[in-house]
């Protein structure tokens, strides 16, 4: 399979999306809503949750179901809002000390007027500072694509894991060729050229895990995330972020 | 000569200026007014059109030469240049060509100077390095700058200049987002104050990252800020931009920069700030 194929797989349609590995993997889902600055955005959807009976607040970018839903939904693009209410959302967490769980699907942050006059780069230059800092574990999961900083703002995690089938880039294929070698028409090539399937993060040391995409996939998530948030969770605060502090580091 | 040639030799018909350009006439038009410079004019006025204010781009090494006291400026890890880490096709050739246009190693420029007598440590991203872009060695540049000024308790002033994250180093640029953000929150944590002042263009994962999360946020006029680009945005939205759009102004407008300053006050307005954040005058600071 080319990387290029992995990227139509990562896109296709019937894909599953973020609220469908939150209601597989976790019980009694509650979502919260809301920025507190200036609106909702559907694009990314958030809340508490019971994983074994332990609360952990879960963050996903959501693309949408039917037609309607996806428009919505933006697509899964998320606006600077989306990003702040994640942001809200794990402040929270940390305030109670649970686990946060983040759901990465989006071509990439909102490439729109709106999302430039509320400060688009700010928002994520936010998240991105505060997760570094943020004092309770974090664990990031590709589900399917992941779309440079507007994916990044929730993956600076204590790990990040990669579905098989899940891409993960600096800029899309297309966006590559057309400025590479102004030639849309090459996106295969740089779909090579990128290094962006799944296999190559776990090559270069992006993510610790390579989830395979077979029916045990959700079981084999919540399996991981029941044995590894508690260990995180029994980790001393500074031994915990300087080793996230370390992670990143390592770059 | 100007001591501009100090640093090293003139790159472009801009940077010879002197007697000899005077003599040619060679002039340079503004991009925005079109009005013709003559070089030597344009040079003492700090590289600004002196009809409409236009703040033509400039390398690092002008900047610091006009921001930071005669000689104190220390270069940092300046032996440090990018490697092809992916193969990626045209990149070596690309890094070779952006040498030869900048005359430096690579895309950032890093130090501790001082400014009206103050400690600090400074960044100045380059324009004429692949547009300032962002790839492991730029990262890791400004980090260890970062953790240098954390250590010795510096603040760290930072001029960014960047088309965004280097498409090159695929997935590696993007990490140098979270690895800066790292050593950054951490000299914030400490207590040490970051001023960053965004030049022309400042855009991508540079906006998205360490241009934004000054604890000032200047920016010099008319400069291009923003997370996408014009096109990009036109492209989705399907639309013209309004005029203006992701200006300096257009920032300052929407809550998005602390405040505008022209090239030629930067150098008092840094040194007050520095002041008003505990920095005194390395004179002083000996007694």
């Amino acid at each position: 399979m080319s990387a290029y194929d992995k990227v139509l797989l990562a896109r296709a349609k019937d894909r599953p999306t973020g609220l469908s590995y939150i209601n597989n993997i976790f019980s009694s889902f509650l979502e919260l809503h809301g920025d507190r600055r200036f609106a909702d955005d559907p694009a990314i959807v958030g809340g508490l949750a019971t994983l074994d009976g332990m609360p952990v607040t879960v963050i996903a970018m959501e693309k949408g179901s039917d037609m309607k839903d996806k428009v919505r939904r933006n697509f899964g693009a998320p606006n600077p809002e989306g990003y702040r209410k994640a942001l809200r959302l794990m402040k929270q967490a940390e305030k109670f000390h649970r686990p946060v769980v983040c759901f990465v699907d989006t071509s990439g942050a909102y490439c729109g007027l709106g999302a430039e006059e509320r400060g688009q780069g700010q928002a994520i230059a936010e998240n991105l500072m505060e997760m570094i800092g943020l004092k309770t574990p974090i664990v990031s999961i590709l589900i399917g694509e992941g779309g440079s900083g507007g994916a990044l703002a929730l993956a600076v995690a204590d790990q990040v894991w990669i579905l098989e089938n899940a891409v993960y880039s600096v800029i899309s294929p297309e966006g590559c060729a057309s400025i590479l070698w102004k030639d849309p028409k090459r996106v295969k090539d740089a779909a090579d050229c990128l290094r962006l399937t799944a296999q190559d993060m776990e090559e270069l040391g992006v993510v610790e895990k390579v989830i395979p995409e077979d029916e045990a996939c959700c079981g084999q998530i919540k399996e991981s995330l029941s044995e590894l948030l508690p260990q995180l969770l029994a980790l001393p605060q500074d031994e915990l972020l300087a080793k996230r502090y370390q992670r990143f580091r390592a770059f | 000569m100007n001591l501009m040639g100090l640093f090293r030799s003139p790159q472009n018909e801009l940077e010879k200026g002197g007697k000899e350009a005077e003599d040619q006439g060679i002039r340079n038009s503004c991009p925005k007014c079109g009005v013709q410079l003559p070089i030597t004019d344009l040079q003492e006025n700090l590289n600004v059109c002196s009809a409409c204010g236009y703040h033509f781009r400039i390398g690092p090494r002008e900047r610091i030469f006009f921001v930071c006291d005669e000689g104190s400026f220390q270069e940092l890890d300046g032996e440090l240049m990018s490697r092809d880490l992916l193969d990626f096709p045209g990149y070596d050739q690309k890094l070779r060509n952006a040498k030869l246009a900048s005359r430096e190693k690579e895309g950032v420029l890093c130090g501790t100077a001082r400014i009206e007598g103050l400690d600090c440590a400074v960044f100045c991203m380059d324009p004429n390095f692949m547009m300032g872009s962002m790839g492991t060695i730029v990262g890791e540049k400004i980090t260890r700058l970062f953790e240098h000024a954390t250590q010795c308790s510096l603040p760290v002033v930072g001029f960014t200049v960047s088309g965004g994250a280097r498409m090159q180093e695929g997935i590696l640029s993007l990490m140098q987002m979270a690895k800066t953000s790292a050593a950054l929150k951490k000299h914030s944590d400490a207590g040490n104050f970051y001023l960053t002042v965004l030049t022309d263009p400042t855009l991508g994962g540079i906006t998205a990252s360490f241009a934004m999360d000054g604890d000032v946020i200047m920016a010099e006029p008319g400069a291009t800020i923003g997370f996408a680009g014009a096109r990009v945005i036109e492209q989705t939205i399907r639309k013209k931009l309004p005029q203006g759009f992701q200006t300096a102004e257009f920032l300052l407008e929407h809550g998005f920069v602390d405040l505008i300053v022209p090239r030629s006050e930067q150098k008092q307005a840094i040194a007050y700030l520095l002041r008003l954040h505990g920095q005194s005058p390395r004179e002083e600071a000996a007694q």
